[in-house]
């Protein structure tokens, strides 16, 4: 075991590309899972991994090439009249499909295939910090507006009708930063790695959470906290990136599943007692 | 005489077709008028029709300029597992008006899925009623309340008459008897 490596300036551009994309992507995750629409992500994810490596094989760097996949589904989820998860089931089809056909007709594409899957967050270079940067920032910003207004849209449906207020806009901001978010995920952390940071840590907030910032608090830490650590067994154990984080974040969700109760659940009966 | 804040004339309205009309009544600041009819008679779809969520095939529905309105479905959305607790609930409804009866005090600081059926129906109530809409609209609201609730919910609406402009929709007549000033029938 080589622990200098976690020293290593070589490491400091993917450690931080990674650190926040780890901060948002738990984020989006318990809107996603408010929404029932968790599914969404791994189809966008496959989508970015498709067209990052259509890009690449007409020269276009992943970090630019995964975006367009992405964002046409949001697209296409947004505009289209698809219902329940059919749409995220066929974007899960069709990137799968056109990944493995380009990776086996193409050398470079077998590569990147792997890499996708894998993970190749030890190649960010400043081109995905600066991407990751933009990205996380603007999140932050944008989420002080869109979530509240996500969450009331999902809540009370009633007064998204009546008070005539378009939350239209709204859902396609969010699909977007969604499609965007996957893309750069999936281009840095990796495919499923990018997928299980919006799953897991939103999976266990439900679960644990009292209150609703508590179910962000909950998220965010439970998806930095394995992504430091992922990132730190990775480097010293010489192991793919990818794999790790979502063997780390399926850890830390067991852990937290046995060792913090969940509030008493009643069940929904028509009985009331008031 | 004060302008009302919404009056349907020979009101025809419905989906790809017509589901129920012609109506004609208006709704005075104030009131709480219920809507009563057998199930399927269209109560549900004058609602969306006031909301602009369904289509009006004839007649007209006049709402007073700047018109806000709070609609409680028929069955609120209530999630499988939802984080949040009593605090959080009302404060996404904007049920910030007024605060809420003594009786919900002690469910707001529990998750809401640990309510049960009827305490999570009243809290749904109140996120309408808490806030400032114009208009509330409940629609079978004494879906999942025992007696007891349908009680606190019965003194709830009473104490709002004259204070909010409610509209009931209930297939219950004895509620609405109770609940209401106004009674207003619908035939299917």
């Amino acid at each position: 075991m080589n622990w200098d490596v976690l020293f290593d300036p070589l490491f400091w551009t993917p450690f931080i590309t990674g650190f926040l994309l780890a901060v948002i992507l738990p984020v989006l995750g318990v809107l996603l899972r408010l929404k029932d629409e968790w599914l969404a992500a791994l189809g966008l994810a496959h989508l970015a991994g498709a067209s990052g490596l259509v890009g690449l094989a007409v020269g276009i760097p992943v970090v630019l090439g995964a975006p367009l996949g992405a964002l046409a589904g949001a697209l296409i989820k947004s505009f289209g009249r698809f219902c329940g998860n059919t749409i995220y089931a066929l974007m899960i089809l069709i990137g799968w499909a056109a990944t493995l056909l380009i990776a086996a007709n193409t050398t470079l594409g077998s590569a990147m295939g792997h890499a996708l899957v894998e993970g190749q967050l030890y190649f960010a270079d400043n081109t995905h910090l600066v991407s990751a940067y933009i990205y996380a920032l603007s999140s932050i910003l944008l989420l002080q507006w869109m979530a509240p207004v996500l969450v009331s849209a999902r809540l009370f449906p009633g007064h998204a009708f009546s008070l005539h207020h378009s939350v239209r806009k709204w859902h396609i901001g969010f699909n977007l930063l969604v499609a965007l978010g996957m893309a750069l995920g999936t281009g840095t952390l990796g495919l499923m790695a990018a997928f299980a940071l919006v799953f897991i840590p939103a999976w266990v907030a439900f679960r644990l959470a009292s209150r609703w910032r508590v179910c962000l608090a909950i998220g965010t830490g439970i998806g930095l906290i394995s992504y430091i650590l992922a990132f730190a067994i990775a480097l010293i154990l010489d192991q793919p990136f990818g794999p790790t984080l979502v063997a780390v974040l399926i850890m830390q969700a067991i852990m937290a599943l046995i060792f913090w109760p969940a509030p008493t659940q009643q069940p929904k009966s028509p009985t009331s007692s008031v | 005489m004060t302008q009302a804040l919404l009056a349907a004339d020979g009101l025809v309205a419905g989906y790809s077709k017509p589901v129920i009309g012609p109506l004609s009544f208006s709704l005075q600041a104030g009131d709480v008028l219920g809507l009563w009819g057998a199930n399927g008679s269209g109560k549900s779809t004058l609602l969306r029709a006031i909301a602009g969520n369904a289509r009006i095939f004839k007649g007209a529905l006049k709402q007073k300029p700047g018109l806000t309105i709070s609609w409680q479905m028929q069955q609120p959305v209530r999630l499988d597992e939802m984080p949040l607790n009593g605090h959080d609930y009302l404060r996404y409804a904007r049920a910030n008006h007024q605060p809420p009866p003594d009786r919900l005090q002690p469910w707001l600081d529990q998750r809401i899925d640990t309510l049960s059926g009827g305490q999570f129906q009243l809290l749904a109530v109140w996120a309408m009623l808490g806030g400032n809409a114009d208009l509330v609209m409940l629609d079978e609201p004494t879906n999942n309340l025992d007696p007891d609730g349908e009680q606190l919910l019965t003194e709830i609406l009473h104490f709002e008459q004259g204070r909010r402009t409610v509209l009931l929709v209930s297939h219950e007549r004895e509620f609405l008897e109770k609940s209401c000033n106004r009674i207003y029938r619908i035939d299917a």
